[in-house]
């Protein structure tokens, strides 16, 4: 065991403070109300011991203003717990707009994470300290779930699914990651280490080693053409599909009336189930690419579509892009 | 010894009971008597109970070092599983409801059987046959997918025998779904005169309740069950993502039986103790209307509180806002179960029983269990605790300090109507200080491990949480004592134990103003009943209270 307070895991991100002091709270209400209980029970338990063999209890049948009182006193402290649980976890849930973005496959039973610039780590991940950082979550087969203890995280990577996570790690080192969704026979050993880097060290690593052909934003502009997606989807939106430029984080307009914000999830939900939504104005004619990807796949396009902004000029590829950036 | 009543010498056993009407194997298997049914499950849930304890034996062994004591990981999975699928489904699930409701329900509200006696037979051999399919899973490859079963592990991934487990659920579920019909419809129709809904014990109540969920949870689960099975068999796309289904939606089913199957376990607990604790302190019930309507509540809000388990699998961020609040509310009827409890003990007479320590147990257990449910319905922090150390804690502290607790109580309290005798008294309250001692040395130390951050369902872990998990492991095992001396005690009294007679302690319920154990009938004549619930003051049949002035006529005839 560690040698101070052992009940605290490290506090390594801008989460593990809020969430500590969410536990404090509860541990503080629980403690109260399981010290009064108990008090209660054993200073009644001696105090009104039966004293002879025929001995009854008063009859006492209830108290109205009692009743009321723990009904309304708890209920108010619940939905202090409820609010203050909520904001936490709505912040956690809303990623800010300008992250660094890391791709992250889980496959059984190992983790396959790309950097922005495409260098690839298998249990690793290397963060820069004080960047916000958002983990785009995939899986390659059943349900997992990525969960950093020290930066108090988690989330469930679910096949058929993009889910996202975000954190910004506040203190350099090194923290182990675990896959907390029961996912078969070595579930136990699909953990790793997040490695948290000041930017220059970051920096510094992440242009030491790079795949030639690894950038997803090269490798989607590549698959953008081989499966002639650029066919129809014209940069200058005069294509039978919408141009994608500029598409990442706005609003699309359906043909229903809806409209929906284009995030990672609408962009995979429109490669594999294209007519799921259809963008107004425009017919259902895209062919499904389900079963003709792989996850890296669709995660290289993802990336690439994030990348084209709203000049029609298609991306060189060059240098690192962050995704998202508007 | 001395806060049990001496028995006044002389009591005999009936001369005919349920016991002994009839004999031979026949006489057992092919009973429609709600008592022998009651305890045709009495063994079968226990032998259940024995399987998953193994399995939970194997598991504590496995974790006393951070590399794994005993079995392969393969192994290891396939343990947990088991031991899951065999607790909940097959002993938790029925335990009080199957045991104690049957053999009690009639005999409380003054019946002569359950409203359908066959259909009651029915559900039991429903439940035989469910277990053996499971039976026959774990002894021909095991299951490893988690008590779970998620998609698309379950359906695709996993190499084990689920096919036979997923039927042997979907089976068992019939029996529940039957004897929940059966209870629901009992209690409407066949209570003796003067029982009103108001004077219904408060065990009655919880099982209403129950019944609720029996019947209307049930055939979800049965649904959900089958669907992964045809996926697995047919290939159907219903939950994986490779055929166009949804995994998401598997646990969105799952979840919306599998949350309320925690209240079908701890609502009848609950009952027990609201009896145990006004028998035992000789007074009225604190707040009796509160307790009775805060059961049915439970049953009714906990139907829509199941996607609280998924706030992490990228459920949208408004439904999470509605489960968690919802979540907070079902809490509130909990809440005020606790508080009338404990305010029944205020100017009680209270003895130090058996069945009284277990009760007061309960209190203390199931106050953590549910206090650290706050924890896990709060959002923000579930983000760090969910599908940790922290929920296996959680929720043993309400299954086991709350329903198992709930149930070894409810069996000392009833064991001298079930079977005319009484227990060792000073082995049965070591037995209940042990295995509180040891529940909370086994469970405790897993919050802390949880928030450390160590994941369930590991075979492995990181060295800093050893400490902790030997902790667990050698309470296990003092755990594992206080079961087994009841059970040989219990056994033991079967034969030796003293002669209880009507009513030991005495109690106030109808059932003990007929003989132990009952006739077949239960009832000579059909009761009429003209007191009010737990009132030992107007009840001079009890021979409690001052010496009654000679001259005021008893209120009924019977003493």
């Amino acid at each position: 065991m560690q040698s101070q307070l052992p009940f605290y895991p490290d506090q390594a991100s801008n989460f593990a403070p809020s969430v500590d002091s969410l536990m404090t709270f509860l541990i503080l209400v629980s403690v109260f109300f399981s010290v009064a209980i108990t008090a209660a029970i054993v200073i009644f338990f001696f105090k009104f011991h039966r004293k002879s063999k025929n001995e009854i209890g008063v009859p006492i049948h209830g108290d109205m203003r009692l009743e009321i009182t723990w009904i309304v006193f708890p209920s108010i402290l619940a939905l202090a717990m409820f609010g203050w649980g909520a904001a936490v976890y709505v912040d956690f849930r809303h990623a800010p707009l300008d992250t660094l973005d890391v791709y992250v496959v889980g496959k059984q039973w190992m983790w396959k994470i790309q950097q922005p610039n495409g260098r690839r780590e298998i249990n690793e991940l290397h963060v820069p300290v004080g960047r916000d950082v958002k983990l785009v979550l995939a899986s390659e087969d059943v349900i997992h779930d990525f969960f950093v203890p020290a930066f108090r995280v988690k989330m469930d990577v679910v096949p058929g699914h993009y889910n996202t996570m975000w954190f910004r790690p506040t203190k350099a080192g090194h923290y182990e990651f675990f896959c907390s969704q029961y996912c078969g026979t070595n579930h136990a050993v699909m953990g790793g280490w997040v490695t948290v880097m000041e930017p220059s060290d970051y920096a510094a690593w992440l242009s030491g080693s790079t795949g030639e052909n690894a950038n997803p934003v090269v490798a989607g502009e590549k698959l953008f053409a081989e499966k002639a997606c650029s066919t129809c989807h014209l940069s200058n939106g005069t294509g039978r599909a919408p141009s994608l430029n500029g598409v990442y984080g706005g609003t699309v307009r359906l043909a229903d009336g809806s409209a929906v914000t284009a995030d990672e999830a609408y962009i995979r939900e429109s490669i594999l189930f294209s007519n799921a939504k259809i963008v107004a104005g425009y017919q259902p004619l895209m062919p499904s690419f389900q079963g003709q990807l792989t996850e890296e796949d669709i995660m290289s396009l993802t990336a690439y579509i994030k990348s084209l902004q709203s000049q029609p000029v298609p991306a060189t590829g060059a240098g690192v892009i962050a995704p998202g950036k508007k | 010894m001395s806060a049990t009543p001496p028995k006044p010498p002389g009591y005999q056993l009936p001369e005919e009971h349920y016991l002994n009407a009839t004999y031979g194997i026949r006489s057992w298997l092919l009973t429609t008597d709600h008592k022998r049914i009651a305890l045709l499950y009495l063994a079968s849930v226990t032998f259940f109970f024995f399987v998953g304890g193994i399995f939970a034996t194997m598991i504590r062994i496995h974790l006393l070092t951070p590399a794994g004591y005993l079995v392969t990981p393969e192994t290891y999975n396939k343990l947990f599983t088991m031991h899951g699928v065999a607790m909940i489904f097959f002993f938790l699930i029925p335990s009080i409801p199957a045991v104690l409701g049957n053999f009690l329900i009639p005999l409380m509200i003054g019946a002569k059987d359950v409203a359908f006696p066959k259909l009651n037979l029915l559900s039991w051999y429903i439940y035989i046959t469910g277990g053996c399919f499971v039976l026959y899973s774990f002894a021909t490859g095991g299951l490893d997918t988690g008590w779970t079963f998620y998609t698309p592990l379950s359906s695709v991934y996993s190499n084990a025998a689920v096919t036979p487990a997923v039927i042997g659920i979907f089976i068992n579920g019939f029996s529940s779904i039957l004897t929940g019909l059966n209870f629901v419809i009992t209690i409407h129709t066949m209570r003796a005169p003067g029982m009103t809904w108001f004077r219904l014990p408060l065990f009655v109540w919880a099982q209403y309740a129950t019944s609720i969920i029996f019947i209307l949870g049930t055939p979800v689960i049965a649904i959900t069950l089958l669907l992964a099975g045809l996926e697995r068999m047919f290939h159907l796309g219903f939950f994986n993502p490779a055929l166009g289904g949804d995994p998401i939606l598997f646990q969105h089913l799952f979840w919306f039986y599998s949350h309320p199957a925690v209240y079908i376990m701890i609502l009848p607990a609950m009952g027990v103790i609201s009896e145990i604790i006004p028998t035992f302190a000789r007074k009225p019930i604190f707040g009796y209307t509160f307790i009775a309507a805060s059961s049915i509540a439970i049953a009714v809000i906990g139907f829509f509180v199941w996607a609280h388990h998924m706030f992490l699998t990228g459920e949208s961020t408004y439904a999470a806002l509605a489960f968690s609040l919802l979540s907070y509310l079902v809490a509130i009827p909990s809440a005020v179960k606790v508080f009338n409890w404990t305010s029944t003990l205020y100017k009680g007479s209270i003895s130090y029983d058996t069945p009284m320590l277990y009760a007061l147990g309960f209190i203390g257990l199931f106050l953590i269990g549910g206090l650290t449910g706050l924890f896990l319905a709060c959002l923000g922090l579930d983000i760090h605790i969910h599908d940790t150390y922290f929920v296996v804690a959680h929720f043993h502290y309400i299954m086991v300090g709350g329903a198992v607790m709930g149930y070894v109580g409810g069996l000392h309290f009833w064991w001298p109507k079930i079977t005319g005798k009484l227990y060792p008294e000073f082995l049965a309250r070591l037995a209940a200080v042990i295995l509180f001692v040891g529940f909370n040395l086994t469970f405790f130390p897993q919050f802390i491990l949880g928030y450390l951050g160590m994941p369930r369902r590991y075979h492995n872990y990181p060295p800093e949480f050893q400490v902790l998990n030997v902790m667990s492991t050698a309470g296990a095992s003092i755990l594992a004592l206080g079961y087994l001396l009841p059970m040989l005690y219990l056994t033991w009294s079967m034969r030796y134990g003293k002669v209880a007679g009507p009513n030991p302690w005495p109690a106030t319920g109808l059932e003990w103003t007929t003989a132990s154990p009952p006739l077949t009938e239960n009832f000579d004549v059909t009761p009429v009943v003209d007191w009010e619930p737990y009132d030992y003051k107007n009840r001079p049949d009890l021979g409690l209270g001052a010496p009654a002035p000679p001259t005021l006529a008893p209120a009924h005839g019977d003493d």
